[in-house]
């Protein structure tokens, strides 16, 4: 089977497919419930999986509830998002002891290749968007190569949206376009659920030879698409992109900037449940004896005062400079500095801002003529 | 003749729990009198030798005049002067007197108050001296001791940040108490504990102090929309920090 080609597996095989990746090495990582959350972790059975649970989203609230049947991935994204894997938030670069009159580095060893289970379209725009920011440039990241390029992703189509999704208006979903070696949507059939499979890469079809599947019928053709069709329709949030870019240039002056800055805690959580924001901070520790170092990288955001702090001072001092640096970077400049968007509508850093700000919001607000900038009008 | 930098341990108004931490550094303690000459720390060694220091951890927070003097002369020994734990950087729990009137207090507490000589107010060792680096909590982070010690001895900067209790809760992968629904302190509170409390489902007690740029009325707006009045908002800042400027309400 080439990429493009649809089978379909009974919905009990995925066990197959997750003991056929268990056997090639892979640390095998999906959806789970943790903490009243659904969380993303070690799953090698599928009776880890959600089965039967959802969650419901809005503005600084999320919670679990019950689902009326037993769907595996009849929930959206929730607190964790893949970054965690492929860009980890502490992560040791490398680390030195004295020897003699010099010193030995050591760097530390690879991980298991990983496995993720259940990725989402916004997901996998996401991964694309930190590819070309960690792999694109004239510099790579080493260690971001090496988890990735051996990094297999079966996508899951998403069945339904929450009330802060707006992949739509991103162009990122429902639908997993690229980015996958086998996709999955799942079909609740009357009798037996099933997954519609859909091949992405020759190392998909590798995999899927392992188990057993069947050609899909046309009334499960159509079903998947159905099942696409009606999340499209329910997205919990919109955010108009027209313009967006050459606008936000231009709003640096917006009084609604002033507006945020009153209820932002300037605490960080939008950057971090982001599945884009790439922003770290490298720490040196040393040993109480003086004979080892090490030098660790620690995800880091742009809403911290040391983040922009350069000779004596922070450059983004105020919560108002730091919120609007986030936000327009995220949805303007971003594509000057890497040729895609930083937002894909995955609705996190609304769902998961302790306050409630709500980027669709805001930009939509921002859309709005300002004031006219004042001489002498710092930020 | 021992070239080791010399190592001052001080006490003042507290509970003894931060210099405690240094002596639960049980692996690494062995390493820091290799590194340090313990000079003088009543808590461990009864052998006390004079200054001056290199380096002086004090603990607690001024609360007679006795200790406003002794102080003084703590600094005047010290070539670096770092404070440990809540009482010594913001006043500690024993601030709390500083939103009552001393007289009221102390008659309620003693049966005779004429023999109680103290301040009006407990007061951060940095109201009274210079202080090179203040290290947060209640009780400290023994980790971050260790951090603030090798980085005295390395001639570096400690790699500790004044950012909020959220970013160490989502680097850990803690999933956030406050959008499940929990009043949660984190993210107006200062890192360093490595967000302890949210990783066993609680909200943050705010333990560690105000973070860098705390924002007091979003935060207590929210509390309210989640059924925590404003009362409850004030009970909750005012404890270990109560007095911390970070913490106060306007």
């Amino acid at each position: 089977m080439s990429a493009g080609a649809n089978a379909v597996i009974v919905r009990e095989t995925l066990q197959g497919l997750l003991e056929a990746l268990l056997a090639e090495g892979y640390r095998t990582l999906g959806p789970t419930l943790r903490e009243d959350a659904i969380v993303y972790d070690d799953v090698t059975h599928v009776s880890e999986l959600p089965a039967g649970w959802t969650d419901s989203q809005e503005a600084g609230h999320y919670h679990l509830q019950r689902r009326e049947d037993d769907a595996w991935f009849g929930f959206n994204v929730g607190p964790h998002s893949w970054k965690r894997f492929l860009h980890p938030p502490l992560e040791p670069l490398w680390g030195a002891r004295r020897n003699g009159d010099g010193f030995k580095i050591t760097v530390p060893a690879p991980g298991p290749k990983l496995a993720f289970i259940g990725v989402r379209a916004c997901e996998l725009r996401a991964i694309a968007i930190q590819d070309r920011v960690f792999l694109g440039g004239r510099y790579s990241d080493d260690t971001y190569r090496a988890r990735r390029i051996s990094t297999f992703i079966v996508a899951v189509n998403c069945a339904q949206a929450s009330g802060t999704c707006f992949c739509v208006s991103m162009g990122s979903g429902p639908k997993a376009a690229a980015g996958f070696d086998l996709s999955l949507t799942e079909l609740l059939g009357a009798d037996r659920a099933t997954f519609l499979v859909e091949v992405g890469s020759e190392a998909g079809a590798r995999m899927l030879q392992r188990i057993a599947s069947r050609p899909p019928t046309e009334a499960e053709l159509a079903a998947a698409r159905a099942v696409l069709d009606r999340t499209a329709e329910r997205m919990g949030r919109r955010l108009d992109t027209t313009r967006l870019r050459e606008l936000l240039r231009e709003q640096a002056e917006h009084p609604r900037w002033d507006g945020i800055a009153e209820r932002c805690l300037a605490c960080g959580n939008c950057t971090m449940v982001c599945p884009t924001c790439f922003c770290t901070s490298v720490e040196d520790h040393s040993s109480l004896e003086g004979t080892a170092a090490e030098r660790v990288r620690a995800w880091d955001s742009c809403f911290t005062l040391d983040f922009s702090y350069l000779h004596g001072g922070s450059v983004r001092h105020s919560t108002r400079a730091r919120y609007r640096h986030w936000l327009t970077h995220k949805l303007s400049y971003w594509i000057d500095q890497f040729g895609t968007g930083g937002c894909v509508g995955c609705g996190r850093c609304i769902t998961w801002c302790p306050v409630g700000i709500d980027i669709t919001e805001e930009a939509t607000a921002l859309r709005a003529p300002g004031r006219a900038k004042k001489q002498g009008d710092a930020s | 003749m021992d070239r080791r930098p010399r190592l001052a341990v001080w006490k003042f108004a507290s509970c003894d729990g931060c210099q405690l931490s240094l002596l639960d550094c049980e692996d690494e303690l062995l390493a820091v009198a290799d590194a340090l000459e313990i000079a003088s720390f009543p808590e461990a060694s009864s052998a006390v030798a004079a200054g001056p220091y290199d380096l002086s951890l004090v603990e607690g927070s001024i609360t007679t005049a006795h200790d406003a003097e002794r102080i003084r002369e703590v600094r005047r020994q010290s070539r670096h002067l770092v404070t440990i734990g809540a009482c010594a950087t913001a006043g500690g729990v024993q601030a709390l007197r500083n939103f009552a009137s001393i007289g009221e207090l102390v008659a309620a507490v003693y049966p005779s108050p004429q023999y109680i000589e103290t301040l009006a107010t407990s007061t951060p060792i940095a109201a009274h001296v210079a202080v090179d680096f203040e290290l947060r909590g209640c009780p400290i982070n023994k980790t971050q001791l260790l951090e603030v010690i090798g980085a005295f001895l390395a001639g570096r900067k400690p790699a500790v940040a004044a950012y909020s209790v959220c970013i160490e809760c989502k680097r850990r992968g803690t999933v956030c108490v406050m959008v499940q629904g929990v009043p949660c302190l984190g993210p107006l509170t200062h890192a360093g504990c490595g967000a302890l409390c949210p990783a066993y489902r609680r909200g943050c007690y705010g333990c560690y102090g105000p973070m860098e740029t705390p924002n007091v009325p979003a935060l207590a707006q929210r509390w309210q929309a989640l059924g925590a009045p404003a009362k409850r908002f004030e009970h909750a800042l005012r404890s270990f920090n109560a007095a911390a400027q970070g913490f106060q309400r306007e």
